[in-house]
């Protein structure tokens, strides 16, 4: 933790140094999307970027999340120069790629690695919003698959911070037969006595929530995070009528029996440690 | 896009089978029932809270032998179709199909599904009883029965709603029947903000049993009567006789054991060839 704070405090300060020689333009204002407020980057950076007046949880990339929870913000990726061979031939698909991997420095919408947490060795997977909307495609399925597949053959925990839109609409059925290629290696990774914990991160919906994502033997989500099937403007679309303020939301999951804790990002990593240490995993001296 | 139907038998266009796939008078799964299996005993409500009628299953007889049959109901007339929410399952639908295969499991009852629907119904309820979790565990529990599990998609296959009926051995597909990620005006309207542009739609999104056979999402094509299933129900009854028995005697010689490998590589392996090493 500590080691990531470090890291991350040097690149502002380098930030910063190349703002003062005039090389860099000046860091944009912002505002809290939920509260309104006025906020820089360093109010978020120094506060796991949640808002530090209403809570409100910004989005992370998949590494990011990643090293923020793990033992000295750091894990092995596996499978990191996967990408998708466009199977489909789908018009512009392959461009849209290059220019998102340019951008992310990232294979596809997902991280997988190995890590520890609270010194216990963990198979660890985050979807990452930034790439088309975390949508589930072959690399995303393909990635997570192995990840399950390890995590059985070494009786490794397994942690996924799932997000998603849906479906990549440009691998179509290929897209959509990774809900069955998950979820068949989470079923086999239970059977052989896997712990998988499942965090719903915002937005959760699509074939992610009716895969994988809902397959935990423990559910979390982040407050605030969207997480359903169907879509808000689909579900809309189809009633007639506007969605109730907080309909899918975290919290209205906790409510419905669909998720067991709703966990600010500020005790997650405690809260994931207490649970492996609930399932014989790791000593009690390292819950905070 | 019911004036897509065709006038001719020449090669259809994928908006044209899309229009032959929601035909009203196309058989579902309650006449193939009727016309293929004997004896059928139906099998109703989630043991929770309520009966989806949209989805039918139960026990039946498949030339002597007992097997479990499951299938998405759209209904036959207008007040069926309401009771059956147009084949659009709720979340209990899905809980329903999950017990009456693990009665079939339990019984050593090979299974088949006939699998027809637009998608899981996207409404309020649905989402506050667990529309998600419940397609989920169908297509987990689908992924571990150690029972033979042929599935048919015969008209519809629409989404994860079709998905959490068809993790089988075999995933057959009537010729004009469709199988996609999402409708295709959903598809329109996702990508270009147009669901009007659904035609266009079908050709890009390799819905057709054809395309399906070539990607390696399906095993295998039932071929449909001249038209398409609704000219002549009794001849795609006789095809679909033939290939079922076929599928179910040689599945019928796997251990219960290779029966959940097999399956399990058959999806393992989707997208194998969609994923490559690449520089970042």
């Amino acid at each position: 933790m500590a080691g990531i704070l470090a890291e991350r405090r040097n690149r502002l300060l380098a930030l910063k140094r190349m703002r003062e020689q005039g090389s860099a333009p000046e860091v944009e204002a912002m505002t809290c999307p939920a509260c309104g407020r006025a906020l820089n980057e360093d109010d978020l950076a120094d506060n796991q970027r949640v808002c530090p007046y209403c809570g409100h949880h910004f989005p992370l990339g998949a590494r990011e999340r990643i090293k923020m929870i793990v033992d000295d913000g750091q894990f092995r990726e596996l499978d990191g120069s996967l990408v998708s061979t466009d199977p489909l031939d789908f018009p512009d698909y392959p461009e849209k790629l290059a220019k998102l991997r340019a951008k992310t420095h990232s294979g596809d919408a997902i991280a997988t690695g190995i890590a520890k947490l609270g010194g216990v060795r963990v198979a660890i997977a985050a979807l990452d919003t930034r790439f088309l909307m975390a949508s589930m495609g072959a690399v995303v399925g393909e990635r997570l698959t192995r990840l399950i597949e390890r995590a059985t053959r070494q009786h490794l925990p397994l942690i996924v911070f799932s997000a998603s839109g849906g479906a990549r609409m440009q691998e179509g059925i290929i897209s959509l037969m990774q809900m069955a290629k998950t979820s068949a290696a989470i079923q086999r990774f239970s059977d052989h006595g896997g712990l998988y914990i499942s965090v719903f991160t915002n937005p959760t919906t699509g074939g992610v929530t009716a895969s994988f994502a809902s397959l935990g033997d423990i559910h979390l989500a982040e407050p605030g995070a969207l997480v359903g099937f169907a879509g808000p403007r689909v579900i809309e679309q189809t009633i007639g009528e506007k969605l109730p303020e907080g309909f899918q939301s975290a919290e209205f999951q906790l409510e419905h029996g669909f998720v067991d804790a709703v966990v600010p990002r500020a005790r997650m990593r405690s809260t994931l440690i207490r649970l492996l240490m609930l399932h014989g995993k790791g000593g009690a001296e390292h819950v905070g | 896009m019911s004036d897509n139907l065709p006038d001719t038998v020449d090669v259809l266009t994928a908006a044209q089978r899309v229009a032959i796939a929601r035909h009203p008078g196309r058989p579902g799964v309650a006449e193939i029932v009727d016309a293929l299996f004997t004896d059928f005993f139906e099998q109703r409500g989630d043991l929770s809270s309520t009966d989806d009628p949209s989805i039918m299953g139960g026990i039946a007889l498949f030339h002597g032998r007992p097997v479990t049959v499951l299938g998405n109901r759209k209904g036959a007339n207008i007040e069926e179709r309401v009771a059956c929410n147009f084949g659009m399952a709720s979340p209990e639908g899905y809980r329903k199909a999950q017990r009456i295969m693990r009665a079939a499991e339990k019984f050593g009852r090979p299974i088949f599904t006939f699998v027809d629907t637009s998608g899981a119904y996207p409404g309020m309820e649905a989402e506050e009883h667990g529309q998600g979790e419940a397609i989920a565990r169908s297509i987990e529990l689908m992924s571990s029965l150690s029972v033979p599990v042929i599935c048919v998609i015969c008209g519809e296959g629409g989404s994860g709603g079709a998905l959490a009926l068809a993790v089988g051995n075999r995933v057959l597909m009537l010729e004009n029947a469709v199988y996609s990620v999402l409708s295709p005006e959903g598809f329109a309207s996702i990508l270009w903000k147009d669901s009007s542009r659904a035609d266009e739609a079908c050709e890009v999104m390799k819905l057709t049993a054809e395309d399906l056979l070539e990607l390696g999402v399906i095993d295998g094509i039932i071929p449909e009567p001249a038209g398409g299933a609704h000219e002549n129900p009794a001849a795609l009854f006789q095809v679909l006789d033939t290939q079922l028995t076929r599928e179910l005697d040689s599945l019928s010689k796997m251990s219960q054991t290779a029966l959940v490998n097999d399956r399990y590589r058959k999806f393992r392996a989707m997208g194998a060839t969609a994923v490559k090493r690449g520089r970042i």
